[in-house]
């Protein structure tokens, strides 16, 4: 089972580039980067090697190797529901670029959210 | 902005159309500290006072799970008969919006703590549906944004916005059902009982405060129509700020009006998030909806996977309290009450403030009499729901009590209820103030009934006479002299003695 993260390239071990000019646009635009044209055709290279090099390890594994998400075997580490000290209001804000009565000021919010 | 909206006529909604429910409801825990960290977890509070480096997402830090809330979201999980995972992770749900600082929201994806679970929801008229749970997970809840500069408060047309991240990291448990088809005329109804039982669940099993005016239990409703001429199915909105039970009805309602009429003049609904507003009854639009694929969740490397033993679990079970149908079945039949005498106290809200008197040592018909009629009538004149009255089971309780030992006559008892809604205080106090006594000293009673006899000296030769029905104007006349404070059943027995 384990997370459906779906690029193309752990699919499709061809060698040829498979994540598209298109899709680095897309996630650009998810990480709210600025990316250029020519960048775009620069980075879809450099990341289609990447997942390339991924690509091999899935090779390696078998049905019978569980992705692994962890490097240490733990499991149930769990906190007491006890009550700790928080920053403080001004502690809080110190280092927030604008502030405005006792909460962080933003820019608004982009278009495509409204 | 809603008059522009088309509505089709809700008869020739259910004529064309099955509507289809989903309902996510999202539930903050009360727990005493948040989800990651230590900070407290208070409702109000002045902003961004309740916050550290974990949940204003500070570099460095790093977040420990609350074993309280995975306790919590366990329990939930048993109470809606869901299976337990026996290994599950948190996620990360990556995107920027500054309600979480972090730019990504701890959650759960594909491995949720509880799934495959349904709920039984009683309708108004008794009859029960089985509403099928998807999944419960565990999250966090986000900040509070304040939109400044926009006319409305929303983010549409606002300059800048202000965050209190005090609700940031806050445990949140969101609860999803399957697909509810078949429900008709009645989705509506289906979406708010659905709610309404599984606030009264969670209540129950004391996890939240489930105040949905406070935010701590929120609904978001998914309508979709399909046409019966094709049974195909429809596109799904998503409304959200759904924040009473009632809303909840409404909304689903006007959804289904609107996109009926969306449908029928051949335009295709848009797959978004919409706004309900309370005032109007009405929804907007809201942004459009990420794919999940947007959101690039993965698995949140900072936290280990929550495997919880069967013994746990079966450890949790046992802790269970009695739930809510549970209890309705057994005080049914502890006390004799038919189907409809049950489903009337509960629709008025009434059966867990009956039972809560009862605890406090009233009788079952004396408590349901006092909370079905009198108090009925006052929450009825303040338009308040009967739980928010402010008067508790045990202060009614002692008022019954006080009746039941003479202290007070039904009148006075009023009287004294009266006072505790008024806010001066407990029975026993506003008995004092008031000075709400029965005068039960004959010789007091029988000097007033003289009074009154000589008073109305043609009523009095009646009762001599053996109009024995005449004794009711003497009765009435000392009662009004004394106030209301004797006993009646006493004064007519005086009066006639005196006549005889
Ligand atoms: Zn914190």
């Amino acid at each position: 089972m384990g997370f459906p993260i779906r690029i193309p390239t752990l699919r499709g071990l061809t060698g040829v580039p498979s994540i598209s000019r298109d899709e680095v646009a897309h996630l650009a635009k998810l990480a709210r980067l600025a990316v250029t044209e020519d960048e775009l055709d620069l980075f879809a290279g450099q990341l289609d090697v990447i997942l390339q090099s991924v690509a091999t390890v899935g090779d390696i594994a078998t049905a019978d190797i569980p992705p692994t998400s962890h490097a240490v075997p733990l499991t149930n580490v769990f906190r007491e529901d006890v009550v700790r000290p928080s920053l403080g209001q001004q502690q809080a804000l110190s280092g927030a670029p604008e502030a405005e009565d006792g909460r962080f000021r933003v820019p608004r919010i982009l278009g495509e959210e409204a | 902005m809603t008059s522009l909206v088309e509505l089709m006529d809700y008869d020739e909604v259910i004529e064309k159309y099955d509507p289809v429910l989903g309902l996510e409801v999202h539930v903050e825990l009360h727990t005493n500290t948040k989800m990651f960290c230590g900070c407290a977890n208070e409702f109000g509070g002045e902003p961004n006072t309740n916050t550290c480096p974990t949940c204003l997402g500070l570099p460095g830090s790093l977040p420990v799970v609350n074993g309280k809330a995975v306790e919590s979201a366990i329990r939930i999980g048993l109470a809606l008969n869901c299976e337990i995972a026996e290994w599950c992770r948190f996620a990360r749900k990556n995107y920027f919006y500054p309600d979480m600082p972090k730019n990504f929201q701890t959650s759960q994806y594909d491995e949720p703590i509880a799934f495959n679970g349904w709920l039984d929801v009683t309708l108004d008229d008794g009859e029960v549906i089985r509403v099928e749970i998807e999944r419960a997970h565990m999250e966090e809840d986000t900040g509070k944004s304040l939109h400044v500069g926009g006319a409305t408060g929303r983010i549409h047309g606002a300059e800048h916005s202000l965050l209190d991240y005090n609700r940031a990291g806050v445990p949140l448990i969101e609860i999803v059902t399957k697909m509810i088809p078949g429900t008709g005329r009645r989705a509506p109804e289906v979406a708010r009982a659905y709610v309404t039982a599984l606030r009264d669940l969670l209540k129950a099993l004391d996890v939240s405060d489930v105040r949905m005016d406070q935010g701590s239990l929120r609904c978001d409703a998914n309508v979709s129509l399909s046409p019966k001429t094709t049974g195909a199915l429809g596109t799904r909105t998503e409304t959200k700020n759904v924040n009473s039970l009632r809303s909840v009805e409404r909304a689903v309602r006007f959804e289904m009006t609107r996109q009926a009429a969306v449908l029928s003049s051949g335009g295709e609904v848009t797959q978004e998030t919409r706004h309900f507003d309370e005032s109007s009854g009405s929804t907007s639009p809201g942004r459009k909806k990420e794919t999940a694929e947007d959101y690039r969740y993965f698995p949140e490397p900072d936290l280990v996977p929550i495997a919880p033993s069967r013994e746990w679990v079966e450890q949790l079970r046992g802790t269970l309290p009695e739930l809510p149908w549970e209890r309705r079945a057994r005080i049914q039949k502890e006390w004799n009450l038919t189907d409809e005498v049950l489903r009337d106290l509960v629709n008025a809200n009434a059966l867990d403030l009956i039972i809560a008197t009862v605890e406090a040592g009233a009788k079952p018909d004396e408590a349901r009499s006092w909370w079905v009629s009198y108090l009925a009538q006052q929450a009825n004149t303040r338009g308040v729901d009967l739980p928010d009255l402010p008067i508790t089971p045990a202060q009614v309780a002692r008022v019954i009590e006080l009746v039941n030992a003479g202290a007070l006559t039904n009148k006075l008892a009023r009287e004294a209820v009266n006072g505790v809604l008024a806010g001066e205080g407990s029975p026993d106090e506003v008995v004092e103030k008031r000075g709400l006594k029965v005068v039960s000293d004959d010789s007091a009673l029988e000097k007033a009934v003289d009074e009154a006899l000589a008073a109305q000296p043609d009523v009095a030769q009646k009762i001599r006479d053996g109009k024995v029905q005449a004794a009711g104007a003497i009765v009435g006349a000392v009662m009004k002299a004394t106030k209301g404070q004797a006993d009646a059943a006493r004064v007519r027995e005086i009066v006639l003695a005196r006549c005889s």
